[in-house]
């Protein structure tokens, strides 16, 4: 046992204090860090953590959490249900998600130190899904109360209770954690220091890979076609796992206000017209899987059985005749996150072309992009958000009318509205027991699907590329962030 | 004329250059009539080596899109961008530089300290800097890249324009009264060509390479294959697939070295000195 990984990270995060920044890298080091009451297994039940066990009462109103006894923070001061009540008071403003999460909390009380009691407003299906560590960290009680949290010194040295405690951070080239010696799992963690590198250019980070100077490739640090190549090195393991909990989903926003895109039969059209399969196999090196509609196969309540878009041109090009569509210009906004996402905006350019779509690629950048799809100036638009498991969580904010609001990026920005689709999520978010959401849910998959108000492109896939000696890296459905915890090096 | 052309002949690099830029001419103009689908369309599998097929001869890049076919667009969207640009450098510096040079006093100081202004950032980083802010396009790259090209011109026709200036054939329009921009336009400035025309020929191959070092960046026209874009997209796999980034880059090569040779040809030839004693 013991030993050192080296580990990418990719871009180098802002800051490390997680329940103040919740960028992609700031989850994956602070994962280590800190701790949520929860983590959840590939398949999403929920794991024990910093909670032993819970509850739900009759109703679905009222859940109960045992604490674990005996953790420290990384000072030494025990964790106890204090720590949990201020932790909730800081998230709620200062992470949008967890706020968003704990709408329907009436109230938490701790009757106990080891005791925490949450009090929903009604039943809220999603509820146990809501404490892994980056939606819920928990933090320091006696280093944060009573300070200005976003100035607090503690922000540039976190103290959490994790596996793993912060010890330098090189700015441009390195984080270092090191192993929490107290922690509560016993003869946990097996690694003794994480190095996590910091190499701003995408070739460079395959080369220091195949140097042998970083072990760890989490998903989305190398670009694309790199993964084959690397996949094929010696002593190189390979896995999609771990992305369960996030499920990424890419989808073209499609602009439902004006324009030949209002007509429902072009919207079904550009589903006909872009050629899935050749996106997944060329343009993502076979990664991912064809998205059938808003919600992601891998989380709760999805269902294949809803209307179907094959590569179909010949039936496209029918529709956008039947709509009356005369070579109208589109605007296409690719997304500017790399060349995997430019070549596949030419690809579905392309695609649209062929069917006689009259097209014009708008060149941006990330934030020029976010911009124009904030105001809604665009016709289509590439993305691809977070899931988070449920639908209540990841997917109903896409679609429902309430959530759209000008100037914001990740919400209804296409102005989808249907009536009976604001019903369905809000009595989905609300139903009990499962059986009832699952109708509720598939119903409401269904009637988006046939509706088409963004066309649904892949369930993306990071792989995490790896040395085969880094065992166990991987163990729960939230992945490299979940920190390395189980991690361990074979000799 | 005739002379022009005789001596233009006599120099081989001249011969070269002007072989090298008919034949890039004739692709760009006539190319795209031989290939009629769009070099966008995905054709063969990706990553095709070249010479495999003879539907696709250099091979396919990563989307499997015909690598022959882009070049032969590429080279219409080069030479148009060299060309344009250069044509509006012209229009911008010749009268400027005429101007500082005639006039002289406050008026040559004036346009030349505004020249310098422009002389003085980095012509390259301006280049970005003005695309950037102007979205991509082809009319913004045409534009940024005369803005960064035309101070040399003005310079150079400035320092034509003083030395003309003293002539007697000048001093004698001026005394017969003719106005000065009659001056400017009919006595001075064809005696100021040649060595603008030898320039311009440069200018054009700088162009280019400007054209495909922004392409090359990402800040090509996103709706036009140009050599730099292609290039530029190839280049982060280019230990997978090497022909993708190095046809096009040859066709850069070539086609500025063509441009160079004219340029060293037209000198030359426009040089009576040079070319009457033979060297």
């Amino acid at each position: 046992m013991g030993g050192v990984i080296n580990a990418v990270i990719q871009p180098e995060p802002p800051g490390l204090m997680l329940a103040q920044i919740q960028n992609g890298p700031t989850q994956m080091v602070s994962g280590n860090i800190f701790e949520g009451l929860l983590r959840y297994s590939p398949k999403l039940e929920p794991l024990p953590e910093l909670a032993e066990s819970w509850s739900a009462s009759e109703d679905a109103k009222t859940y109960t959490f045992k604490l674990r006894k005996g953790v420290t923070w990384h000072d030494g001061k025990p964790f106890t249900s204090a720590d949990v009540l201020f932790s909730i008071e800081m998230l709620k403003q200062t992470h949008a998600r967890a706020r968003n999460n704990l709408a329907q909390v009436d109230k938490v009380e701790a009757p106990d130190d080891y005791t925490v009691v949450f009090t929903l407003k009604q039943p809220f299906g999603p509820f146990l899904g809501i404490f892994e560590v980056g939606s819920m960290p928990m933090v320091p009680k006696h280093l944060y109360e009573g300070t200005d949290w976003k100035t607090n010194a503690y922000n540039n040295a976190p103290i959490g209770t994790g596996p793993f405690m912060f010890k330098e951070w090189q700015k441009g080239s390195f984080i270092r954690l090191v192993k929490n010696p107290n922690y509560y799992e016993k003869g946990k963690p097996y690694i003794d220091e994480i190095y996590w590198q910091i190499i701003p250019d995408a070739a460079a980070r395959s080369v220091a890979y195949e140097t042998g100077k970083v072990d760890v490739l989490p998903g989305g640090s190398v670009e694309n076609f790199d993964v084959p190549r690397l996949s094929k090195l010696k002593d190189t393991c390979v896995t999609g796992a771990g992305w369960e909990f996030f499920s990424p989903l890419a989808w073209l926003w499609l602009n439902n206000r004006q324009g030949p895109l209002a007509d429902k039969r072009v919207r079904q059209a550009i589903m006909y017209a872009i050629d899935r399969d050749f996106a997944k196999d060329v343009i993502w090196n076979g990664l991912g899987k064809v998205a059938t509609g808003p919600s992601a196969s891998t989380i709760k309540y999805y269902t294949s059985d809803v209307p179907k878009y094959p590569y179909d041109p010949a039936k496209a090009k029918a529709l956008l005749k039947e709509a009356g569509y005369k070579g109208e210009k589109i605007r296409l906004l690719p997304l500017a996150y790399g060349e995997t996402w430019q070549r596949w905006g030419e690809a579905v350019k392309q695609n649209l072309q062929d069917v006689g779509m009259n097209i014009e690629t708008i060149a941006t950048d990330v934030a020029g992009g976010n911009q124009k799809i904030g105001d809604w100036d665009y016709d289509i638009a590439f993305t691809y958000l977070y899931q988070y498991g449920d639908p209540a969580l990841g997917v109903g904010r896409n679609y429902v009318s309430s959530a759209i609001a000008k100037g914001q990026v990740f919400n209804n920005v296409e102005g989808y509205s249907n009536p009976e689709i604001d019903k369905l999520f809000a009595d989905g978010a609300v139903a009990t027991p499962d059986s009832k959401r699952k109708e509720i849910y598939e119903k409401a998959q269904k009637i988006l699907v046939e509706d088409v108000p963004v066309a649904w492109m892949l369930e993306l896939q990071f792989p995490t590329i790896m040395r085969c000696k880094v065992k166990n890296l991987i163990t729960t459905g939230i992945g490299v962030n979940d920190g390395f915890k189980d991690a361990w090096l074979d000799k | 004329m005739k002379q022009f052309w005789k001596s233009m002949l006599r120099s081989p690099s001249g011969v070269i250059g002007l072989i090298i830029l008919v034949l890039a001419i004739s692709v760009a103009v006539f190319g795209p009539m031989l290939f009629p689908n769009s070099p966008w369309r995905m054709v063969q599998r990706p990553f095709l080596p070249p010479f495999t097929l003879s539907t696709v001869p250099l091979g396919t890049d990563a989307l499997g899109r015909d690598v022959f076919a882009g070049m032969i667009f590429g080279a219409r969207v080069s030479l148009l961008v060299g060309l344009v640009s250069t044509l509006v450098a012209l229009v911008v510096g010749v009268p400027i530089g005429a101007m500082a040079g005639y006039f002289g006093g406050k008026t040559d100081d004036a346009l030349m300290r505004f020249t310098e202004f422009f002389q003085t950032i980095p012509s390259f980083a301006l280049a970005i800097v003005l695309v950037a802010i102007l979205q991509p396009s082809i009319y913004s790259i045409v534009a940024s890249i005369a803005v960064v090209s035309w101070p040399p011109v003005a310079r150079l026709v400035r320092g034509e324009v003083l030395s003309l200036r003293t002539r007697e054939y000048v001093q004698a329009a001026v005394v017969t009264g003719q106005s000065n921009t009659w001056i400017i336009l009919r006595e001075i400035l064809p005696n100021a060509l040649s060595p603008v025309i030898v320039l311009a020929s440069l200018m054009v191959a700088t162009a280019i390479l400007l054209e495909s070092s922004l392409a090359f960046l990402g800040l090509g026209d996103p709706n036009l294959i140009s050599w730099g874009y292609m290039v530029g997209a190839g280049r982060t796999v280019i230990r997978q697939a090497w022909w993708i980034t190095v046809f096009p880059g040859v066709a850069i090569l070539i086609s500025v070295l063509g441009l160079n040779l004219i340029g060293e040809g037209l000198n030359d030839a426009l040089n009576p000195r040079l070319s009457r004693e033979g060297r």
